[in-house]
């Protein structure tokens, strides 16, 4: 297997879903003569064209409305967010038609759209450019939403997402770009809906997904290492399908679970698992589930202050001592 | 505001008797079935909100006329006119409004969402202007696919004060997508008029700085929307190029079935709808058919009681039909995924 970057990751995906098929185009700012803000689209104007890497005016909601309305006839765009932040500016693009349209006209109109960037912050964005959100668009009914953590799964969940026939939300890590990971070589997907056990585990369940998944993973190894506590870590992959089974599974073995995510903790995607592993594991909980998450305020420039509002390596170990006591 | 609508001596060139006499029941059909729609929602046949059409029939009457078998078009929730004029079954349409399983969305979308697949007509839309840039990307992809196809975009005054409509409008003049969009000024965005909303109120000329041609047409004569959307579509599919076109109109009725004649007492007077009802597109095209000889007083009595026939049966088919089974509930929320019943 190849080591590649996430970012690189992104672009074969992208580069070999267009080669597969004429029907996908992408569309975004900034993605085709400047190469990408995150040069995941780097050299694919060159390769294949101003109609198929298609730059635009800052638009937010034209970006995200034109793809919807050139899927609607049968394309397949991947829209490019150049953050998203910035996404919410197209919220009654996604939210009211993307996700409405097959519903409300009966099935008869298919929007196989992807809306993929960035999402989290980390690098001093301050407080409207570090936004993860990935709840607000779970809670939607009609999106899929996906948030990979790995350069294998980038790229696999990727190919998944412009093959699949409604719309996408891929929130990519900006931090997670220029990590490194093995990518299997040749034609592959990852499915929806299938969460991966990163690690095993007796004593504690971490659940994450994107860039926090690293977070629990160096937790976990932390605390094997140090105090020989055996933490299970999964990684979700997709929110929605959310795979609950894995979970389940990983939870009666170990009785106690910790979600980890980076967005903000109140009515975050960690209350969900919560409360569906309550719901539906009850009686194998030793111990209230606990989120660990962004501080609930809007993320702060200073550099202290942000690494204090971002969830962070020591908050997963006090959280899973906690769950033990 | 026009102070007199001068009745054409002459047809357009390419308007034959016997087409123009199609077109006439087509608003006929659309003033019939607007008609039940009220009564019946009275009688809680319907709920939701509805958007009655009647006064603007020449609007998309005349534009629709022109689009061929391919082409695409998608409006505002406005949208029984645009259903019928492009030849969706009436019986379909009312029973969409009632909420039936043999609706045009099974049930499921209602007034505000009705829809023609096979024709082209990609929909009804809810959200003010919500729709207009998914135009642009109908009009991307017909001209990425090499089509020579064009997408009518129909909506209303109100919409031209939505930031995405100027996004769209913007992205439509950059990318040269072949789209007509076509402002319906009924001269109030529900009780606001487009005096007041719009710094400038000539909407045709906020549009000229997209880089597409705009118009300002007159939109209660059959005749003249006829003549220019024919010439505005032609160059639109040939050269191709968007086009804005403001379509001056009146809704005779209020904004939607809440906006009854107390509450338009607010926002306008009883002499200023007489006075575009003196200006009834269906009156006029009427007058013309008899005047040039194309048609008699007995042909347009049939006309008028075969439309009216159609809304009657429409509304008998609606009543008829059976509400979508609960199974609807869950279906279609995905292509290919089931949604978990929690209950």
């Amino acid at each position: 297997m190849a080591v590649i970057t996430y970012r690189e990751a992104l672009r074969q995906a992208l580069a070999e879903e267009m080669e597969r098929d004429p029907s996908v185009f992408l569309v975004g700012e900034e993605i085709g003569r400047y190469q990408g803000t995150f040069r995941v689209t780097e050299g694919l104007l060159q390769r294949f064209g101003e109609r198929r890497v298609v730059d635009t005016p800052i638009s937010e909601s034209g970006i995200a409305g034109m793809a919807i309305g050139a899927a609607m006839i049968g394309l397949r765009p991947v829209a490019e967010f150049m953050t998203f932040s910035f996404a919410l500016i197209a919220a009654d693009q996604i939210v009211n038609h993307a996700a409405k349209i097959l519903y409300m006209f009966g099935g008869q109109i298919r929007v196989p759209v992807v809306f993929r960037g960035p999402a989290g912050g980390g690098a001093q964005l301050s407080a409207q450019h570090s936004h993860s959100l990935e709840s607000w668009y779970a809670h939607i009914p009609g999106l899929k939403v996906v948030t990979p953590a790995t350069p294998a799964d980038a790229k696999g969940l990727l190919k998944t997402a412009i093959r699949d026939d409604n719309p996408v939300i891929f929130m990519e890590h900006a931090k997670l770009y220029s990590t490194r990971g093995e990518v299997p070589e040749g034609e592959y997907t990852v499915p929806f809906g299938l969460a991966e056990v990163k690690r095993e585990g007796r004593d504690v369940t971490l659940i994450a997904y994107s860039q926090p998944l690293l977070l629990a993973l160096h937790a976990a190894e932390k605390l094997a290492e140090t105090e020989g506590i055996e933490c299970a870590v999964i990684d979700l992959r997709s929110l929605q399908p959310l795979d609950m089974d894995t979970v389940l599974r990983s939870v009666s073995k170990t009785h106690r679970a910790v979600v980890v995510h980076e967005d903000h903790r109140n009515v975050g995607f960690g209350a969900e698992i919560a409360a569906r592993i309550q719901e539906f594991a009850f009686d194998e909980l030793d111990a209230p589930v606990l989120r660990v998450a962004s501080a609930d305020v809007p993320i702060p420039y200073a550099r202290n202050l942000e690494r204090a509002a971002f969830p962070s390596e020591e908050d997963i170990i006090r959280a899973v001592k906690r769950v033990l006591a | 505001m026009k102070a007199e609508v001068p009745v054409k001596k002459s047809l357009p060139e390419s308007l034959t008797p016997q087409r123009l006499g199609e077109l006439y029941r087509t608003m006929l059909l659309i003033r019939h079935f607007e008609e039940q729609c009220s009564p019946a929602y009275r009688q809680g046949k319907m709920g939701g909100y509805m958007h009655v059409y009647i006064g603007q029939e020449a609007v998309a009457t005349g534009f629709i006329a022109h689009m061929r078998e391919d082409d695409y078009m998608i409006c505002s929730y406005r949208d029984h006119g645009h259903a019928l004029a492009r030849g969706t079954d009436p019986r379909r349409v009312m029973a969409e409004l009632f909420g039936r399983y043999t609706g045009v969305s099974k049930g499921k979308g209602g007034s505000m969402h009705l829809v023609n697949v096979e024709r082209g007509f990609l929909g009804g839309y809810g959200i003010v202007g919500g729709m207009v840039p998914l135009a642009v990307g109908i009009g991307y992809g017909i001209r990425y696919r090499g089509g020579d196809q064009v997408c009518l975009c129909f909506f209303g005054d109100g919409a031209m004060n939505i930031g995405p409509v100027h996004e769209a409008l913007n992205m439509a003049g950059v990318y040269k997508v072949p789209v007509v969009f076509i402002c319906e000024n009924n001269r109030y965005a529900m009780a606001t008029p487009v005096e007041f909303a719009s710094a400038v109120p000539n909407l045709a000329e906020r549009a000229k700085q997209y880089g597409m041609p705009t118009k300002q047409i007159e939109g209660m004569d059959l005749l003249e929307v006829y003549q220019e959307a024919e010439e505005i579509i032609r160059h639109v599919r040939t050269t191709p190029e968007p086009y804005f076109v403001e379509v001056i109109t009146y809704r005779f009725e209020g904004h939607g079935i809440a906006d009854n004649p107390t509450n338009q007492a607010l926002y306008r007077t009883r002499e200023e709808v007489e006075y575009w009802r003196q200006r009834d597109p269906i009156v006029n095209t009427a007058r013309f058919l008899l005047e040039g000889g194309f048609a008699t007083e007995e042909q347009l009595l049939e006309w008028d009681h075969f439309a009216k026939q159609q809304a009657l049966e429409a509304v008998a088919y609606a009543d008829a039909s059976p509400e979508p089974p609960l199974e609807e509930l869950y279906r279609d929320v995905y292509t290919d995924m089931e949604v978990e019943e929690w209950r």
